[in-house]
């Protein structure tokens, strides 16, 4: 394969906390454009191989190269200006507003001493304008609820300009409204802008759904990978998280739909 | 929309040139406000005044109130900057410049200082300020060796680390006030604090010193905005978390150890001022840092200003005057505040 093809690529990666490999020997590579769903159950290293990916984590051995640069050689800065993380819960200190929020995403971009410029300015407006939180600017983030939060989380990360964007779990708190807002934004913003998704997904209907491609984590081995027909197979579900479903076709736009059927009664 | 900063800190700067003016005036002998004003224009470069004050008034306002002011004014801006760079850094409101060590190390310092039957000065240092300030500093760096795993500096470990090793040292601060017998006052009033012992020669080192932390953490005040987010968001808006945690602790902690060679342990200025600041204009650090950093100036130039008058010719530690005036001053802006105070 040659260098370059892929955006963001990890080869043979392994990772452990303290013992026993969290994250086995994974390769995976991103091309730009794509938008793909990390699957697997709880514990099975989704997070972990985010965090990798993201360059927050460094591998035990392997490598993680982001348009051909190993990211460990990378400095924060730089790898800011390219790849932007979106994550499952953001314990924000202080009242800040959504504004300045969302202004904390131009941080790889602005020059340390005069702070925000008017480029910086514009870009701020146009991706609030572009996820649709105008009307909450000089709310404090604090007070949001959980799908706004979510929104401005996913602003202030746009407002780095990335090339890629990883998400962590981007639905799971969500009612079924703003899920599907976040999943549509996600997708109108890759159709539109070319933007690389990854996002990890609990709700494997949704990731159906919404993605071009699954990777179907277990254990910290990628188990399968490729479209949503090929990847949400019964015996795949049955073997990785160990439930019996029947995968049914959704009504309308023909992709995998899973319907759980429980244990006899 | 005019930038805040635009307002705020041209306000608080004229308001504090006005403190001080007022402070320099006030005391046993009043000199007229308005004569103050002039004499201390009279020493700008280029501003040609002819005296209307006499010899004595002038040693009065030069010698003797104004190195104390200007005491106050330096040691009120470092305690307030070190104050929101430990706060923003350690993600704790209970976080203030002494937290991590640098009190109790200044305190030990200080302690073994003024118990040596020793008499060096250098450059208008004695050995307290100098023992103190040596203090803090060593303190800092073995509760950031300790509070190491790996890598990392965990905040937490730090805030643990830096409590254990203050325990540790007041105990042999105690053992040793113990052992001081006459010496014990000075002990005491040492760590109540107290800006009687400004000297030009001294803070001619300080103030530079002060001045140029508190330029340098500016630049950094778009990371700690940052750091708000947490460290691993901090990390992915491109911020180098841990090599910048040990520029800002070791920057808190250099003007944290400038202020308490200059002035014993004033307490307060440092935990509240910053809460203050952030209550009225809001988290945002590039506003935040210069403005809290006057407002500290402001209120121990006024604080030490009433520990003069109050019971003259007597004085009070000023440490009791920061806290007897600001806490409920605090109070009332927490009460005041409409929404919940969101640290």
């Amino acid at each position: 394969m040659s260098e370059g093809r892929y955006i963001l690529e990890a080869r043979e990666v392994d990772f452990s906390y303290y013992d026993g490999l969290v994250i086995k020997s994974v390769s995976l590579g991103l091309k730009k454009g794509d938008i793909v769903g990390l699957i697997g159950p709880n514990g099975s290293g989704k997070t972990t191989l985010l965090r990798l990916l993201s360059g927050f984590l460094p591998p035990k051995s392997g490598s993680v190269r982001l348009s051909g640069r190993d990211l460990g050689q990378m400095s924060r800065r730089d790898i800011a200006r390219l790849i932007a993380v979106v994550p499952q819960e953001l314990e924000m200190l202080f009242s800040f507003s959504v504004w300045e929020m969302v202004m904390m995403g131009r941080t790889p971009h602005a020059p340390r001493l005069w702070g925000a410029g008017r480029r910086d300015r514009e870009v701020v407006e146009r991706v609030m304008e572009r996820v649709g939180i105008q009307h909450l600017a000089q709310r404090p983030f604090q007070e949001l609820s959980g799908g706004e939060r979510q929104k401005v989380i996913v602003a202030m990360a746009l407002a780095q300009e990335p090339d890629v964007l990883l998400l962590d779990e981007p639905t799971v708190h969500l009612d079924i409204n703003h899920q599907v807002e976040v999943l549509e934004l996600l997708r109108r913003l890759n159709r539109e802008s070319g933007l690389t998704v990854l996002a990890t997904m609990h709700d494997l209907n949704l990731a159906a759904l919404y993605f071009d491609d699954l990777v179907l984590l277990n254990q910290g081995e990628i188990v399968s990978q490729g479209t949503p027909e090929e990847v949400l197979q019964e015996a795949n579900i049955l073997r990785v998280f160990e439930a019996s479903v029947e995968i049914q076709k959704h009504p309308t736009l023909g992709v995998p739909h899973m319907v759980i059927l429980p244990p006899p009664r | 929309m005019v930038k805040k900063s635009l307002i705020v800190l041209p306000f608080l700067s004229g308001v504090l040139i006005l403190g001080v003016v007022l402070a320099a005036s006030l005391g046993a002998v009043v000199v007229p406000f308005d004569q103050v004003a002039r004499l201390l224009l009279s020493r700008l470069p280029g501003v040609d005044i002819s005296p209307t004050w006499s010899e004595g008034m002038e040693a009065i306002i030069l010698q003797i109130r104004l190195p104390r002011v200007a005491a106050a004014l330096v040691v009120g801006f470092a305690l307030a900057a070190a104050g929101v760079i430990f706060q923003g850094l350690l993600r704790n409101p209970m976080a203030d410049p002494y937290i991590i060590g640098t009190s109790g190390g200044a305190a030990l310092g200080a302690t073994v200082a003024l118990l040596l039957p020793l008499q060096v000065v250098w450059y208008g240092f004695t050995l307290v300020p100098l023992a103190a300030f040596v203090g803090a500093l060593v303190a800092v760096l073995v509760v950031y060796n300790l509070a190491r795993v790996g890598p990392r500096t965990p905040v937490t470990t730090l805030l643990l680390a830096g409590f254990a090793v203050s325990s540790m040292l007041a105990a042999v601060m105690s053992f040793l006030m113990m052992l001081s017998g006459t010496g014990l006052r000075r002990i005491i009033l040492w760590t109540m604090g107290g800006l009687g012992g400004g000297r030009w020669e001294q803070l001619m080192i300080i103030t530079p010193l002060i001045l140029l932390g508190m330029g340098w953490s500016y630049l950094y005040a778009g990371d700690l905005n940052a750091l708000a987010l947490g460290e691993e968001q901090a990390a992915y808006v491109g911020v180098p978390v841990e090599r910048r945690k040990l520029t800002l602790l070791i920057l808190g902690s250099l003007l944290t150890a400038a202020a308490v060679s200059v002035s014993g342990l004033v307490g307060f200025v440092g935990l509240v001022i910053p809460h203050v600041a952030r209550l009225i204009l809001g988290p945002d650090h590039r506003l935040l840092l210069p403005a809290a950093a006057l407002l500290g100036g402001l209120f121990l130039v006024l604080s030490d200003l009433l520990a003069r008058l109050l019971l003259a010719p007597a004085e009070l530690p000023v440490g009791v005057i920061t806290a007897l005036v600001g806490a409920p001053f605090f109070i009332y802006l927490l009460r005041r505040s409409k929404r919940e105070y969101g640290f």
